[in-house]
């Protein structure tokens, strides 16, 4: 069974547009089109094949695909169709610079990413084998360790539209976290006193538009709240 | 000479786990190196990887590398090479004790080691019995490992160029490679990136069936430049199918939900893996267990109204196992089936999940190649790792979480060749040739000019339906032989190939015609290497020579696309420190 599914497109390539306009377009899909993403290969291939979008696992896992679908980030490989109002309506991630299409330039977000030290510090001579961590010291890590760096969360804070420079924002908060409450680390203090700053920490005011629209179901707002608990734990 | 130069010591082409853990090794060694990834690193497929990484912790059973690397033979069908597959599986244990020490957040057990779960082939006492060996982060261990490896790169400095594609190899007059070309997305300008050692890591080329595991990226680039540079590559007729797929969707169900007790049940709620492997049962090769599943379902005992498929049962793990054990699996059914394994079985077909064969190297990472007499002789400045790579430690077929290790064991022992290679070279580049970057030109500006010709997409669909229908689980002569004659005339439709967008910045109409001009070359070399080898062998299973024929076939193919066709070389018998491994009847 084929059905028609509408479509308004965000366009704008720097070469031949001066402004953006939005493409209204219908498609013809089958059953086996479930998927946003299936409905935007469709269109690439058969309909139009300057569309420009990431994409690349399909299934969630590598986070190209983020977009914002009907007012809403998300990822299109995981967004089914039948659960969207028509026309579906589709643009950028919000707040970051846009290249072309539905693909924005994420250098400000991978910065910010890269400026809390996304890795585990510890400068003592390493073991033969692996270093010991109990189960539920493990355990601490979950709900965090699956961002998939796709960016639905940042693009959708308004601390982050406001001060993409200033402000850390919630996936790479979410990371800051992930590495603070990792008992293998050894620079929890650097790492509080880094965000202990009116911008870097202090600028998510809880909206929690993040963990709203996370795609994995992670809750940066949480992560954040935790990351607050321990430097107040600390200053005590 | 017409493209603009720009000068690495250390090219690495592929950002997942092979390439970033080269990265590292030529990072921390002070080399001037770049990874040239089409998309960021953490979004490269070994983010889909699942079940775990192998290694002989012995941290639940008793288990040493002999044992492992009895398994990773056997596993290969002895197709595999004795002296890398000895190398990988020794290096096993620091590999994983390395990740660990990067930061890379393995689930634990009571005592605080590492966890480690069973897996198909992964046996004690030389095949005797099951062992834990998989270690494993959920049924997210590639996705771990990737950030692991992405971030302490970012502590290492390492440099990358995000989005850009490698177009062709640039070789001298003495067939060294001194450099590559490529294509900057964003702004659509193509360079010469001239190098003093090039790294292939380019990942897998799935892309070529229509069900497919694998990620859009997984275009077989690597494979398409290298045969364009009159390199051959090796063992292309070996694909594995996973058995389970999810059915429909193709997306990745691990073994590790085999591994943590679930097992596969026919429409008539048999569990059939009994009858195909007493022993090891559903934790038999996986070769093995897509051949007993497709047997189920060609004799009609499939499930579902079209009899197309078969259960996954894990129910009885019950919930707690699975939201803690296997978290990302529960999430995809019900994402992609709306079924929930929490309390219905999943249904799961064998699927097309990973290329065995890849550029012919030895265990440092080299590639070698057939000159004069010598059948592996180095090509200077040319490495290659992980999937792109065959080594050959995969043989016939590979053993669930080898992938990962031969990532970073080969990513590692590939980096460190180069480092040796580029200080024994001084401050010299070798000279670039005085037409270096015209073929990639060429080859650009007739694409350009095309404004009519094939579609892309009707292409690529026609090329995926022809694998899948004559390069299955079960082949035979006569449909290899009808494969070969259509794959051929899908290659000059791919001749022909327009794209109606001819725009600069960030054009993926022009990347994905460029991907299947490599794609394309893989789907050939896959169905001519299989028509050629008539014997089964692992994941080659010939219907019409159902025995494996070690007199005549146990020897590794090369193929080139150039006319020299095909080129046999021995398989390595002479494992580094241990014995050789002899050849038996392979039962499970």
């Amino acid at each position: 069974m084929s059905k028609k599914v509408k479509f308004s497109l965000y366009r704008f390539n720097p070469e031949v547009d001066k402004k953006p306009y939005y493409q209204d377009i219908e498609v013809e899909l089958d059953d086996l089109d479930k998927k946003l993403l299936n409905a935007l290969v469709k269109i690439k291939d058969y309909y139009d094949d300057s569309l420009s979008f990431r994409r690349s696992c399909r299934e969630g896992v590598c986070g190209s695909d983020a977009i914002n679908i009907n007012g809403r980030n998300g990822l299109a490989c995981l967004t089914d169709i039948d659960s969207l109002k028509q026309p579906i309506v589709l643009r950028p991630i919000p707040g970051l610079p846009v290249i072309r299409d539905l693909i924005v330039d994420m250098t400000q977000f991978f910065n910010q990413y890269n400026s809390i030290r996304p890795y585990v510090v510890d400068d003592r001579p390493m073991p033969e084998r692996e270093r010991l961590q109990s189960p539920k010291d493990r355990d601490e890590l979950n709900g965090v360790i699956e961002c998939i760096l796709c960016a639905c969360c940042s693009t959708s804070c308004p601390s982050f539209w406001w001060n993409p420079d200033k402000f850390v924002g919630p996936a790479a908060l979410l990371h800051a976290y992930r590495f603070i409450a990792d008992t293998r680390d050894q620079i929890t203090k650097e790492r509080l006193d880094d965000l202990n700053d009116p911008y870097r920490l202090f600028r998510c005011h809880t909206i929690m538009n993040c963990a709203d629209v996370c795609p994995k179901h992670l809750n940066p707002t949480k992560a954040i709240g935790k990351i607050k608990e321990v430097m107040l734990s600390r200053a005590i | 000479m017409t493209l603009p130069i720009m000068k690495y010591d250390a090219v690495i082409v592929g950002g997942g786990g092979a390439g970033l853990r080269a990265a590292l090794q030529l990072s921390d060694a002070g080399i001037k190196t770049v990874v040239l990834s089409k998309v960021f690193p953490t979004r490269s497929h070994t983010a889909a990887a699942q079940g775990g990484i192998s290694a002989s912790l012995g941290n639940s059973d008793e288990d040493n590398w002999h044992w492992h690397m009895y398994d990773t033979v056997k596993g290969s069908d002895w197709l595999g090479d004795q002296d890398a597959i000895e190398f990988m599986c020794r290096q096993a244990v620091d590999a994983v004790v390395e990740l660990e020490h990067f930061g890379m957040p393995f689930d634990r057990l009571e005592n605080g080691k590492i966890y480690q779960r069973p897996f198909g082939g992964h046996m004690a006492e030389f095949g005797k019995k099951p062992v834990r060996r998989a270690c494993a982060v959920a049924d997210r261990t590639g996705h771990a490992m990737l950030h692991a490896l992405y971030q302490r790169n970012v502590k290492a400095n390492t440099h990358f160029l995000v989005e850009w594609m490698a177009l062709d190899l640039i070789r001298n007059d003495n067939g060294d490679v001194v450099g590559i070309t490529a294509l900057e997305m964003e702004t659509g300008d193509v360079y010469i990136i001239q190098a003093k050692a090039v790294l292939f890591a380019t990942g897998g080329a799935g892309r070529i069936y229509q069900s497919s595991t694998n990620a859009f990226i997984n275009t077989g680039d690597g494979i398409g430049i290298t045969l364009r540079a009159g390199l051959p590559v090796e063992d292309m007729e070996f694909w594995q199918f996973h058995p389970t797929g999810l059915a429909g969707a193709g997306v990745l169900i691990t073994e590790g939900v085999r591994g943590e007790g679930g097992y596969l049940l026919n429409c008539n709620g048999e569990r059939f893996m009994e009858r195909y492997a007493p022993t090891a049962k559903d934790l038999a090769s996986r070769d093995v267990v897509s051949r007993a599943m497709q047997v189920e379902i060609n004799e009609g005992r499939g499930c579902g109204k079209n009899k197309d498929y078969v259960m996954l049962k894990l129910d009885h793990l019950g919930k707690d196992v699975i939201d803690q054990r296997l978290p990302g699996i529960r999430e995809i059914s019900i994402q992609f089936l709306g079924i929930d394994p929490v309390k219905e079985p999943i249904p799961v077909v064998p699927t097309c999940h990973y290329m065995m064969g890849g550029i012919p190297t030895n265990y440092k990472g080299e590639v070698v190649v057939p000159r004069g007499k010598d059948m592996e002789a180095v090509v200077n400045g040319f490495y290659a790792a992980g999937e792109c790579a065959c080594a050959s430690v995969h043989g016939a077929n590979r053993l669930g979480t080898n992938s990962l290790l031969d990532l970073v064991v080969f990513g590692k022992s590939a980096g460190n060749s180069m480092i040796e290679y580029i200080k024994s070279h001084g401050n010299e580049y070798k000279e670039l040739p005085s037409n270096a970057g015209d073929f990639t030109v060429e080859r650009l500006n007739k694409l350009n000019a095309r404004t009519s010709g094939e579609s892309v997409a009707d292409v690529r669909a026609e090329m995926q339906k022809i694998m899948q229908q004559h390069a299955g689980v079960f082949r035979t002569q006569s449909v290899l032989e009808d494969g070969i004659k259509k794959i051929k005339e899908v290659y000059k439709r791919s001749q022909n190939m327009f794209i109606k967008d001819k725009s600069k910045v960030f054009n993926t109409a022009r990347v994905e015609a460029l991907e299947l001009m490599n794609t394309i070359e893989v789907a050939v070399a896959t169905m001519i290497c299989a028509e050629a080898r008539k014997e089964s062998r692992g994941a080659q299973a010939r219907e019409d020579y159902p025995e494996r024929n070690d007199e005549l076939f146990m020897k590794h193919t090369l193929y080139y696309n150039d006319g020299r066709g095909l080129v046999y070389k021995e398989v390595h018998n002479t494992p580094l420190t241990v014995d050789y491994i002899k050849p038996a009847k392979r039962v499970y």
